[in-house]
């Protein structure tokens, strides 16, 4: 999924670089004449080979994580930290795909929206981050594979100051092995 | 005009009651005095590390007015030419009376043998046509704004009966990038935006930094490592250290008035109490105790008490406990949740955020929670520092949408309510002490 995105950003990328053509003007000197080269032996260009490299998911990874349960993350109402129905079911997908690899260590992530001061939103994270942990410990994964860590309102999911986009940033996103956003 | 000046003097030495007078002194100031600060003078242009002493003479009237106008309460008038150096001791007081100058600032700037300069500066009153205060600082050259602020502290002191706060530096966050992934920074620099200077390189994730009373150090909250932690910074080494590691994330890092202790808040399972740390031994003392956010810390001048917030009531709220941890019970009870006390150097204030109606607004408030006043109205001001003085709150202001926070200051009416220029966005101000 990222490295296609990439892909088509290199493309679109090399295609504005063609497309914008230097002035004459612009261009540098012409390079000096070739000199006379002794003649080469000819021999065939070998076969071209496909090289590429795209990601794939593998039982256990992060990717797989992503794509076999509910949600990575989810969300709470305004300075709680409460588990409704919705983010319940999220985490027993959670757990349910952690009991399948018992050995994978996890960070929850604790975030606030931007209405609260900021010290006070830290504290709240890691309130929503323990939350998480507490019942995904409760479901039979090991506590000591889950840390915890509060970013308060600093890293907001949505730029915006309206409803939806608060609603968004509070939030708690279970990390495996550093792909969470 | 000098009688108006007179007065405002006499009322200040003689009411005691400090605070009442400083809102009547600021309210009365729709119009500021006029002052005139021409430029100095020097015997005789001699260079000097930092340029001709002839030059230095235009720049430190330069830092002084600016000074003087930042607070609101004067106004440079009349000519800013320098003037000629036997003036300084002999003003030519009609001509400072035809500019309207209730006051005038003048001085000299001389090169000394050993390669510092003395900046003599002197305060006189056109029209009682005597000298109010006068006085000399003996600074290396690349030094000379702080002798300008000092002169600028003097004048300002015996206009207005109360300290001055001009040299002073502000510490803060400087904020780049989007909101989903700003970049941030700790910077420092003088309360007039000079010699700015960032401390960290914005790869980790700094807030919250805290002048020590010292002004050497400062205490702030990293996430250096994936570890939300506290560090030092020590400005005469230039390093960075931790300031201790505790079991949990640490934040809200706060100097006790003597410099020896370091409150803070330390979150285990999701629970955010109070402890105070030795600096020196690292013992560890835990003054909160309970399910609740007990956070944002402030003492009182005198260190005997502490102003924090905590929600164990239900909703953010002010408490006040002794420095031990004692005596704990709350003092705010109006509309709206409230956050980031700070208690005023002069001791009779906490200012304050206050949550509601969508926007956070900075306000001040008796220290038993009475009296209640809000400065600012606008989407989100939050975390007011006080001034050293005690007049002054530098605040930040975020606006809605992705668009970078600003720092504002404002005094303690709500006036003068001014952007203090900083190269990049900037949030977490803290204003450092007077430097001796």
């Amino acid at each position: 999924m990222r490295a296609t995105r990439v892909l088509a950003i290199a493309a679109v990328a090399l295609a504005a670089a063609c497309a914008k053509k230097p002035k004459p003007a612009d261009l540098p000197p012409p390079p000096p004449a070739p000199q006379a080269q002794p003649a080469q032996p000819s021999t065939p260009p070998p076969p071209p080979i496909n090289d590429s490299v795209t990601s794939t998911n593998v039982p256990g990874s992060a990717a797989d994580f992503k794509a076999n349960t509910r949600e990575d993350r989810v969300r709470f109402a305004y300075d709680s930290y409460e588990l409704d129905g919705t983010a319940r079911a999220i985490l027993d997908s959670q757990a349910a795909w952690l009991a399948k690899y018992p050995s994978t260590h996890i960070t929850i992530e604790g975030h606030a929206d931007e209405r609260g001061t900021r010290e006070y939103n830290l504290a709240l994270g890691e309130r929503r981050a323990d939350a998480v942990k507490s019942y995904v410990a409760g479901k039979g994964f090991a506590a000591s594979n889950i840390a915890t860590i509060s970013y308060g309102k600093e890293r907001p999911e949505a730029e915006g100051s309206d409803e939806a986009a608060y609603a968004r940033n509070r939030r708690a996103v279970t990390d495996i092995g550093g792909s969470a956003g | 005009m000098h009688v108006r000046t007179a007065a405002l003097l006499a009322l200040i030495v003689a009411t005691p009651a400090a605070a009442q007078l400083r809102v009547d002194v600021t309210q009365g100031v729709s119009a500021p005095m006029p002052v005139a600060v021409p430029g100095f003078a020097t015997p005789a242009s001699a260079p000097t590390a930092a340029g001709t002493t002839e030059a230095l003479g235009t720049q430190v009237a330069g830092v002084i007015a600016n000074d003087l106008k930042s607070s609101g309460l004067f106004r440079p008038v009349g000519p800013t030419d320098a003037v000629p150096f036997p003036a300084v001791t002999a003003p030519a007081y009609d001509t400072w009376r035809t500019a309207s100058a209730q006051a005038l600032i003048t001085g000299a700037v001389e090169a000394n043998a050993d390669g510092s300069i003395t900046i003599a500066c002197y305060l006189y009153d056109p029209f009682a046509q005597s000298q109010l205060a006068s006085e000399g600082f003996r600074v290396a050259p690349a030094a000379w704004r702080r002798a300008a602020h000092k002169c600028a502290d003097k004048v300002y002191a015996r206009l207005t009966g109360e300290s001055g706060y001009f040299d002073s530096q502000i510490t803060y966050i400087a904020e780049t990038g989007p909101k989903t992934q700003r970049i941030k920074r700790l910077a420092v620099m003088d309360q007039d935006g000079a010699n700015h200077r960032f401390l960290t390189n914005g790869q980790n994730l700094v807030l919250t930094p805290r002048f020590a009373p010292s002004q050497l150090r400062i205490a702030y909250m990293s996430f250096a490592n994936n570890r939300p932690s506290l560090w030092f910074y020590d400005a005469s080494t230039g390093r960075h250290s931790l300031v201790g590691s505790f079991q949990g994330t640490s934040l809200s890092p706060r100097f006790s008035p003597d410099g020896r202790y370091l409150l803070m808040s330390i979150i285990k399972a999701g629970n955010a109490n109070l402890y105070r740390l030795d600096i020196a031994s690292k013992a560890l003392d835990r003054l909160t105790d309970g399910p609740s956010i007990d956070t944002s810390p402030s003492y009182s001048p005198d260190g005997g008490k502490i102003v924090f917030e905590s929600d164990r009531g239900g909703t953010q709220q002010l408490y006040v406990m002794n420095a031990d941890g004692s005596g704990q019970h709350r003092i705010t009870f109006g509309q709206g949740r409230y956050a980031t006390p700070a208690w005023s150097p002069r001791g009779d204030l906490i200012a304050f955020t206050r949550i509601g109606g969508g926007k956070l607004r900075v306000g001040t408030m008796r220290i038993d929670g009475g009296g209640e006043k809000l400065l600012t109205d606008s989407f989100a001001d939050e975390q007011p520092s006080w001034s050293p003085n005690g007049r002054v709150l530098v605040f930040f202001r975020t606006p809605p949408g992705g668009s970078p926070p600003e720092l504002m200051s404002a005094d303690l009416t709500g006036l003068n309510l001014r952007e203090l220029r900083t190269p990049l966005g900037a949030s977490d101000p803290s204003w450092g002490p007077l430097r001796p």
